[in-house]
């Protein structure tokens, strides 16, 4: 019992670093696609992490299932959101960066 | 100072800000944003209020009534928006031409 | 200590968004930073055990409200003759010239006008009481007779029914006035929406149903209720707009009209016949009441969902447009 609460706590704070890194990239990248890039690539992976120690840690299967079942649904839909961002910033004629042209 | 002090206050500065931004913004969206930020501040200290109670469980009166708010919140701003979409821009008292 | 250190974060965080949002010069920037002010919120009533509430903040306060503004701001952007001269008076107004000397005295006496005020409130929230149960230990001893086992149901739609009934008369009101204003802009025929959003509207609207289902029917012991559970849908139904999928367009107007009035009768015929029965108006039976409370909720959901996507776009479905699917695929 104690390992795997263990794990579970591990496995939150393995979480925290992407936050942080997907957040630095949405202050830091120098347009909107790699700021697209940086936010869902790092905070999906950062939260399947803090939702499996979450999961490890829950009372009952039911609740373990709701959370991954979170999961799901945040991948969906920001997989969904950083393309319509995308496709708009493309539509409107913003060119990606490019390191050669600064 | 308890939790819920500190949620009362922080209630209270919201409630002042939105009300300063109300009076002295002059874009008209704004000032749809700064009532609702006002009525988020009325609801911040009804329910650090109901955050009191000494037996833990927060009192639900005043849960329902902010529940109830934020619905009349959304029917006023919604019926706001419709009525700037239609004003005639310059019918303002004060606008340029 | 650490709590009282994440307590001091939100509240801070709280204010500066407040200040930055009525201060970004940018509309649309000050929109999605109320959508992240909501989002705040959420987490201070969750915070504060007020689940119901966060629940209600998360899906109403921030996420419809902030299709409402963004809709509007749009609509304002596209309807005038070109982003120099939006109509309705978005852009800064020429009503205050600065340096005007009455102006100036008017600001300064409203300063300390405000100022004043915000003492007196900051010292009546110094002086009430740490520890007060309010009303906690009368609704706790009549839990058992209100048909239900969230206290805050029980408050909503027992105790306090008559509340509620005006709660959503109101938003029928909302609804009747735009519609009254006549047809606004549309916004949506701008570009036709990519399949990913067509796919994922497909996928997630079912499953949006679901939950407003599971919502209403949790809300009787657990948080969640007919507001809530009515804002997923009405999330379902803004989402079908935005991906053009013409399900809400095809359906009948007189339908339309019927379903949006349907919360509302239902309430005040329960309402009445209790009347009639008891003397008090919405003064259950013990043993009926949770039957009574789910009808209510039930009629209840279908309305507040509708007339919030209703008031997204503007009072009517426009009709007479050609689904997506029809149109040429753009990429």
């Amino acid at each position: 019992m104690f390992l795997i609460e263990a794990l579970g706590v591990l496995l939150v704070l393995a979480g925290m670093p992407f936050f942080l890194a997907g957040t630095l990239g949405l202050l830091r990248f120098p347009d909107v696609y790699t700021r697209l890039h940086a936010l869902t690539k790092a905070d999906n992976l950062g939260l399947g992490l803090v939702v499996l120690g979450l999961a490890l840690q829950a009372s009952s299967w039911q609740a373990a299932a709701k959370l991954l079942l979170i999961w799901v649904l945040v991948l969906l839909a920001s997989a969904t959101a950083c393309h319509i961002v995308a496709r708009s910033a493309l539509h409107r004629g913003l060119k990606p960066w490019n390191r050669k042209e600064q | 100072m308890s939790n819920a002090h500190l949620y009362m206050l922080g209630g209270v500065c919201l409630f002042t800000l939105g009300t300063y931004a109300l009076l002295t913004k002059t874009q008209l969206l704004r000032k749809i944003l700064a009532a609702n930020v006002m009525g988020s501040g009325v609801f911040l200290v009804l329910i650090a209020g109901a955050y009191r109670s000494p037996s833990g469980l927060p009192d639900p009166v005043p849960h329902a009534m902010v529940l109830t708010g934020i619905v009349v919140a959304i029917s006023m701003t919604a019926l706001a928006l419709v009525l700037l979409g239609r004003m005639v821009p310059g019918s303002r008292k004060g606008d340029k031409e | 200590m650490i709590e009282f250190a994440m307590d001091i974060t939100l509240v801070i965080s709280l204010l500066w968004l407040a200040w930055l949002l009525l201060a970004a010069q940018d509309m649309f920037k000050a929109i999605i930073l109320f959508i992240i002010f909501g989002l705040f919120m959420a987490l201070v009533w969750a915070r504060l055990n007020a689940p119901d509430v966060a629940l209600a903040e998360a899906a109403i306060g921030s996420g419809l409200s902030g299709a409402l503004l963004l809709a509007s701001l749009r609509r304002s952007g596209e309807s005038g003759a070109g982003n120099e001269q939006r109509a309705g008076g978005l852009e800064p107004g020429s009503g205050i010239t600065p340096g005007s000397a009455t102006l100036n005295i008017t600001h300064r006496l409203l300063t300390v006008l405000i100022i004043g005020l915000a003492g007196t409130l900051v010292w009546a929230a110094w002086v009430m009481p740490p520890q007060h149960s309010g009303l906690t230990e009368q609704v706790t001893a009549r839990m058992q007779r209100s048909g239900v086992s969230n206290p805050v149901t029980a408050v909503l739609l027992n105790f306090r029914g008559y509340d509620t009934l005006l709660e959503i008369g109101v938003l029928l009101l909302a609804l009747i006035c735009v519609r009254s204003l006549g047809a606004l802009p549309q916004f949506l025929t701008l570009r036709p929406p990519g399949m990913v959003l067509m796919a994922f509207t497909r996928l997630l609207v079912p499953f949006m149903v679901l939950v407003a289902g599971y919502l209403l029917w949790a809300g009787a012991h657990a948080p969640g209720g007919a507001f809530q559970g009515g804002a997923v849908l009405a999330a379902a139904g803004v989402l079908l707009l935005l991906a053009d999928i013409g399900l809400l367009q095809s359906c009948p107007e007189r339908l339309l009209r019927a379903l949006a009035a349907l919360g509302f009768t239902v309430f005040l015929l329960v309402a009445s016949m209790m009347l009639q029965a008891s003397g008090q108006i919405l003064n259950y039976t013990p043993a009926r009441a949770g039957a009574w409370i789910l009808l209510i909720e039930s009629a209840a959901l279908i309305s507040i969902a509708l007339i919030l996507v209703l008031l997204f776009s503007g009072g009517r479905f426009e009709k007479g447009r050609v689904p997506a699917q029809e149109r040429d695929p753009v990429q």
